[in-house]
């Protein structure tokens, strides 16, 4: 079994970064490949475009693709009594968002998403969920002039989600979407490859994917392989036919989600190098979700794509669950896919 | 008294758990912070006695009072995957309780936990909160180390932390009520440094929260003439009409109520336009939905004050006071019992 940097994903997930403020997640990975990478660009953008040597010239160029950002909130206007209003940056449920603490712009300013209090609630209203329209941030402010010296809109706001161990095997952090996939592809550029490769650290998957498209045009892989977090549902009052994946059985490639077909050769592929080499590995039992797949299968003449997730439980919350078990199962086989995918 | 004094009481107060009817930690950190002040002793209850002042022969005898207990849960049963079904204790939102980051107090220790909650393909998008019994708490742990680790009865908390934050506001998931034991312990200090003549008895009370059962007992077992109760009411933060609750950072709330003894009433806010302490007025017409309630009628009758910190999120991990509103209540509660003659 091949030991994860658990250090290096704890500091990953501790990064703020929502969509377009993918700043420290970059930072910290330059900082990180230093001697280890051929080339590198920051695009336009803000993705992050690696070109490694391996020992040799591949056949098929091959992309690992990983997303930098993560979903959080972002300020829009500040009212007289010095609450923040906001919007959702990406997919969050508004069942997780009231009765937080969140950090606000870039000086991290501790502030709470407010709520009317359960005992003023009317019993019809204890049944629904506010919607995020009628929530607030609270910095402490207490006016508009004080709140607009600590904030302005367009400043990130974003969950607290320390890092802690529970159970045997499982973690529960912030961030793990996607800062696992950076976690993984930042150690293949740090170890050795057998042959030249690229990595690419995108912005903006959680607003739509346009990261990824702009990445896929300028690096044209042939092979793109996407390294992701997807939902697992694996509640004991699921049904085992709409759980989709399980956390704990091995990393989840995908067949179709609603934003790729999956090439199914490259998918028997990658599914029977998992199998031949007894790495533990689940298929996405459900077409659900979406990653930067669809920019990379679609962008300037296409490539070939096939997704490898971590199954995680809460994601897009403050605290996601994840097993440490599938982690390094997931870095095993991408460490396969890198030896065999160039071959062509 | 420092503000800074108040923030370190408050810290390590909330910083302890103690949910209804399980208050041995919060039970412990109050100890040692009243331990210097005069002899603790328990309640078959939980709720924790100290005499501060002993008093003149002659002299009433006041109680202070605060509640200990906080919300959370409890145990039910140890389902299969290591998930845990659990009961709420006291008033819990439960709008708020998906992926919420929880700690298990089991028998042989802590262990981490967060609420369940429904992936986004098994809702329809008309997704309602669920029913109590509908909430599981992940433990990440496998079925046979799960029914090891836990048993029906452990208590739950919502972890959070203790936040300063602008403006001199404090953020912790437990300020309702060490907000208010903060405020008795400060004034129990202001008082030993500088007593009147009345005997002071402190009492930080179980089970506020379930039954107000803790106070009643103690209440009947001191047989005060007079109490001080302090707890936290509604405060303006978001959601909140002006006409429901008090200002945060805007003074200690003297609240009217029928339970409220109109004497006292009146002299603590005579008392706090003389000792210049920032103070503002709340009436309600029933219920106070404190332990001043069952105080007032415990034996024989105790006349009772009741003073509030306004606190914004209430049951809530994100409950939020100011430290300042703390302090005042502490100096009206201390200024009170220096004059109080009958």
């Amino acid at each position: 079994m091949m030991q994860v940097n658990w250090k290096q994903l704890e500091e990953l997930t501790q990064l703020r970064g929502i969509s377009g403020q993918e700043d420290q997640v970059r930072e910290y990975l330059i900082q990180k490949i230093q001697g280890r990478y051929e080339s590198y660009v920051v695009d336009d953008m803000g993705n992050l475009l690696v070109h490694k040597k391996g020992k040799a010239r591949p056949a098929r160029k091959v992309l690992f693709s990983a997303h930098m950002d993560e979903v959080g909130f972002v300020v829009t206007h500040i009212d007289e009594d010095g609450m923040l209003h906001f919007a959702t940056v990406g997919g969050i449920s508004p069942s997780v968002i009231p009765g937080r603490p969140v950090l606000v712009g870039p000086e991290a300013i501790p502030g709470v998403i407010g709520t009317r209090p359960v005992h003023l609630l009317t019993p019809e209203e204890r049944e629904e969920y506010a919607k995020v329209e009628d929530m607030r941030i609270d910095i402490g402010a207490g006016s508009r002039e004080k709140a607009q010296e600590m904030a302005a809109p367009g400043d990130m706001v974003t969950f607290i989600g320390p890092w802690r161990e529970l159970g045997e095997d499982a973690v529960l952090a912030r961030a793990i979407d996607d800062r696992a996939g950076c976690a993984l592809l930042l150690e293949m550029i740090q170890g050795e490859l057998p042959w030249d490769c690229d990595f690419a650290f995108v912005v903006q998957e959680e607003t739509g994917c346009a990261g990824s498209k702009a990445a896929a045009f300028s690096l044209r892989p042939e092979v793109a392989v996407v390294v992701e977090s997807t939902t697992a549902g694996d509640l004991p009052t699921a049904p085992a036919g709409r759980q989709v994946c399980r956390v704990g059985k091995g990393p989840v490639i995908s067949f179709m989600d609603k934003g790729t077909i999956y090439p199914r050769d490259l998918y028997e592929q990658v599914t029977s190098l998992a199998r031949g080499a007894e790495i533990p590995w689940q298929a996405k039992e459900g077409v659900f979700g979406g990653n930067d797949a669809r920019s990379y299968c679609s962008s300037a003449a296409g490539a070939k794509v096939a997704a490898v997730s971590l199954p995680v439980r809460y994601l897009h919350s403050p605290n996601t669950l994840a097993s440490k078990r599938d982690m390094e199962d997931a870095r095993e086989l991408l460490a396969l896919l890198a030896r065999e995918l160039p071959r062509g | 008294m420092e503000l800074t004094e108040i923030i370190s009481l408050a810290r390590e107060l909330c910083q302890a758990p103690g949910i209804s009817g399980r208050e041995e930690d919060a039970a412990a950190a109050a100890e040692k912070l009243l331990a210097p002040l005069g002899a603790v002793e328990r309640t078959p209850l939980g709720s924790l006695l100290c005499t501060v002042c002993p008093g003149e022969p002659g002299a009433p005898h006041l109680m202070l009072e605060a509640h200990l207990d906080q919300i959370g849960m409890v145990v039910t049963a140890v389902e299969k995957g290591g998930f845990l079904r659990v009961a709420n204790v006291g008033g819990l939102d439960r709008r708020l309780l998906p992926a919420s980051p929880v700690t298990v107090h089991a028998r042989d220790g802590r262990y981490a936990g967060v609420v369940a909650s429904t992936p986004p393909h098994l809702s329809d998008g008309k997704e309602k909160p669920l029913k109590m019994e509908g909430i599981l708490v992940d433990t990440g742990l496998s079925d046979e180390a799960a029914r090891e680790a836990f048993a029906p009865g452990d208590p739950i908390t919502l972890d959070s932390d203790f936040v300063e934050m602008a403006g001199g506001l404090i953020c912790s998931g437990s300020l309702d009520n060490r907000a208010g034991c903060a405020a008795v312990i400060a004034a129990a200090r202001m008082l030993r440094e500088n007593p009147g003549r009345c005997r002071v008895t402190v009492c930080l009370a179980s089970q506020e929260e379930t039954s107000g059962f803790g106070a009643a007992t103690a209440a009947f077992a001191l047989a005060p003439d007079l109490a001080l109760i302090t707890d936290v009411t509604f405060g303006d933060g978001f959601g909140v009409k002006p006409q429901e609750c008090g200002k945060v950072g805007g003074g200690v709330e003297i609240d009217y109520a029928p339970a409220v003894n109109r004497q006292i009433f009146d002299r603590l806010r005579e008392l706090a336009r003389e000792k210049g302490i920032p103070w503002q007025l709340y009436a309600m017409g029933s219920r106070t939905g404190t332990d001043t309630d069952l105080i007032a009628a415990s034996g024989g009758g105790v006349r009772c004050g009741l003073l509030s910190i306004p606190l914004r999120n209430m049951h809530t991990a994100v409950e939020t006071v100011s430290a300042r509103d703390i302090l005042h209540t502490a100096s009206l509660m201390a200024a009170f019992a220096r004059e109080v003659q009958e």
